[in-house]
């Protein structure tokens, strides 16, 4: 039987979002800005407010009924992120303050206490700074290599060039992105994770735009280490995930060391925690962790099936739109992308097309957006970004369309 | 649909921004130095030749970025003519207070050629825009006579 796709409605949707009925300079926001950080339901601000309106306490050490209730709410959010990921376990689940801590994690970590000298991490050409620069330190910190698989004209990877890097063996590590936050890009997560593994590497991917648009399985990808950012996927900023196997936790060194993250202490001595509590050194992001469990609530209501037909529309939209206005080229043209559409005006600077647009209360990214080396490889300094959530609507595509024309004419 | 930013795009910065007369590299200059805004990607170099007595006799700049920018850089060629360093360093503290808060307190003549950008102010993220090409030009100012080349980040 052929499942229904649930009703969206997007009106429904937008309503959870006090945010959204601002106005900006006296015009209706239209905010198209999701992919550098998106928008907070009322469910997300609610769980935060009223964790600490009830409950708030440290959590893991106090022997209280405020410490045992917050320590509850918080490791609840493990178990919504092991479900949200399909982990096999909830220890694999490991808190961290953002996707760029949690690569830097595995770059410390895995990097420098699995991997050997003269090894390689091979990258995309298409990764975030917070997916190349982590990897340039244990380049140089601890000799391993630093390989780049191309993107082609398309913005896609370049699978055969991707194969070709893997063949002398040496790669240990393959880090790449799950959807690029600059073409809007996926990435063929199986066939990148059954090569590596082929090739006797392990693979990591950065999923902090893939898994705001679509459903993830690590099990089904395969993957080794998966991380994402909770503020992009509706949550609050501060609490990440990083995903790995639990046979690689248990095997990685500590990175950071202080309280939580031990068994025992002496001046001799000390010996670590289980994981995952073994690399969350610290009291964490308690109240971030909370409203980041509201936040996987609310995708999980509205469902991944739901969520991804209403961005493949918009996206389309946008695409069909934005390439019938003169002078607007659109950067990446990958078969499978996602809701994150870069884009150069002929007349105008991306930071004064941005400029001009947010006087009509529209806003968007105008930059290399955090991902410089990709952007001197297609030969530009920066481009405009609109990205889609959940709550943009095909009505905030025509008016950016709309007044993109406008702005060409301003500058004729 | 656009009036209200025609105080920051006015006719001369698009005028300026757009064919900027003063965007060349100088064959023979004393100092040179990059500005970067890692922010956004902007990049501006200068590139100075002194007079005899010491003051900045000629500048020239290349630019990639936005309208603001080149503009900017193209304006302050102009007010950094002729100047001692030391001057040219007093303008630039004088305009980055015009373009941080459009107010200009002891608002010497020297700051008329800039005022075109008084009301960047009112665009807080554009600010640095503006002030790029100074950086670079400061750092310029800055090197040892004979070194070249040191990048300024805003
Ligand atoms: C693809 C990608 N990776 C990593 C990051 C870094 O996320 P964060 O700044 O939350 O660590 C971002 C967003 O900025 C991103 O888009």
């Amino acid at each position: 039987m052929n499942a229904i796709p649930p009703l969206f409605d997007v009106a429904r949707v937008r309503a959870q979002f006090p945010i959204l009925s601002q106005t900006v300079r006296g015009k209706q926001l239209v905010f198209l800005d999701s992919a550098a950080s998106a928008q907070k339901p009322r469910a997300v601000i609610d769980a935060m407010v009223g964790a600490m309106e009830t409950q708030y306490a440290n959590i893991h050490r106090g022997l209280h009924w405020m410490s045992e209730r917050t320590t509850d709410a918080y490791e609840a959010t493990r178990d919504a992120a092991a479900r949200l990921l399909n982990a096999r376990d909830r220890h694999e689940i490991v808190f961290v303050r953002n996707s760029t801590e949690a690569i830097n994690l595995v770059a410390h970590s895995y990097g420098r206490g699995i991997m050997k000298p003269g090894q390689a991490v091979l990258i995309s050409g298409m990764e975030h700074h917070s997916n190349i620069v982590p990897w340039q330190m244990l380049r140089d910190a601890h000799g391993t290599e630093l390989r780049v698989a191309p993107v082609n004209e398309a913005g896609e990877l370049d699978m055969a060039a991707f194969e070709a890097l893997l063949a002398d063996g040496r790669v240990g590590l393959v880090a790449i992105t799950h959807m690029s936050n600059v073409l809007g890009s996926y990435t063929p997560a199986e066939r990148i994770a059954k090569l590596a593994h082929a090739h006797g590497a392990k693979v990591l991917f950065d999923g902090s735009q893939a898994i705001v648009h679509r459903r993830v399985d690590v099990q089904a990808i395969d993957a080794d280490f998966y991380c994402f950012t909770g503020h992009k996927l509706y949550g609050p900023t501060g609490i990440g995930v990083l995903w790995a196997r639990r046979e690689l936790l248990d095997a990685m060194p500590p990175w950071m060391g202080g309280g939580d993250m031990i068994s025992s202490v002496t001046y001799e001595r000390s010996t670590w925690a289980e994981v995952p509590h073994k690399f969350e050194a610290g009291t964490p992001a308690i109240l971030e962790g909370i409203g980041l469990h509201a936040a996987i609530q609310f995708m999980e209501g509205i469902g991944y099936d739901a969520i991804a037909a209403h961005e493949a529309a918009l996206t389309e939209h946008a695409l069909a739109r934005l390439s019938a206005i003169e002078g607007v080229r659109v950067i990446g043209r990958a078969q499978d992308r996602g809701g994150v559409v870069s884009f150069t005006l002929d007349r105008a600077h991306a930071h004064d097309v941005a400029t001009l647009l947010d006087r009509q209360g529209i806003a968007v990214r105008a930059g290399h957006h955090c991902a410089e080396p990709l952007m001197r490889s297609l030969g530009l300094d920066s481009t405009a970004r609109a990205s889609f959530g959940i709550y943009t609507t095909p009505d905030e595509i025509d008016v950016l369309a709309d007044t993109l024309g406008r702005i060409r004419e301003f500058f004729a | 649909m656009f009036e209200d930013v025609r105080d920051l795009y006015n006719a001369t910065i698009i005028e300026r921004g757009r064919r900027p007369q003063h965007m060349h590299r100088l064959e023979a200059f004393d100092a040179t130095a990059q500005g970067d805004n890692p922010m956004c990607g902007d990049r501006v170099r200068v590139w100075v030749k002194f007079a005899t007595d010491g003051a900045i006799a000629e500048t020239g700049f290349d630019a990639r970025g936005c309208e603001i920018s080149k503009a900017s850089a193209d304006l302050m060629v102009e007010a950094v003519q002729g100047r001692q360093p030391a001057d040219a360093r007093a303008l630039f503290a004088a305009f980055r207070t015009l373009a941080q808060t459009g107010q200009c307190p002891a608002c010497a003549e020297a700051l008329a050629p800039l005022l075109p950008l008084a009301s960047v102010h009112e665009y807080p993220s554009r600010v640095k825009c503006a002030t790029l090409a100074w950086q670079a030009l400061v750092a310029a100012l800055d090197q040892p006579a004979g070194t070249t080349g040191e990048t300024s980040r805003e």
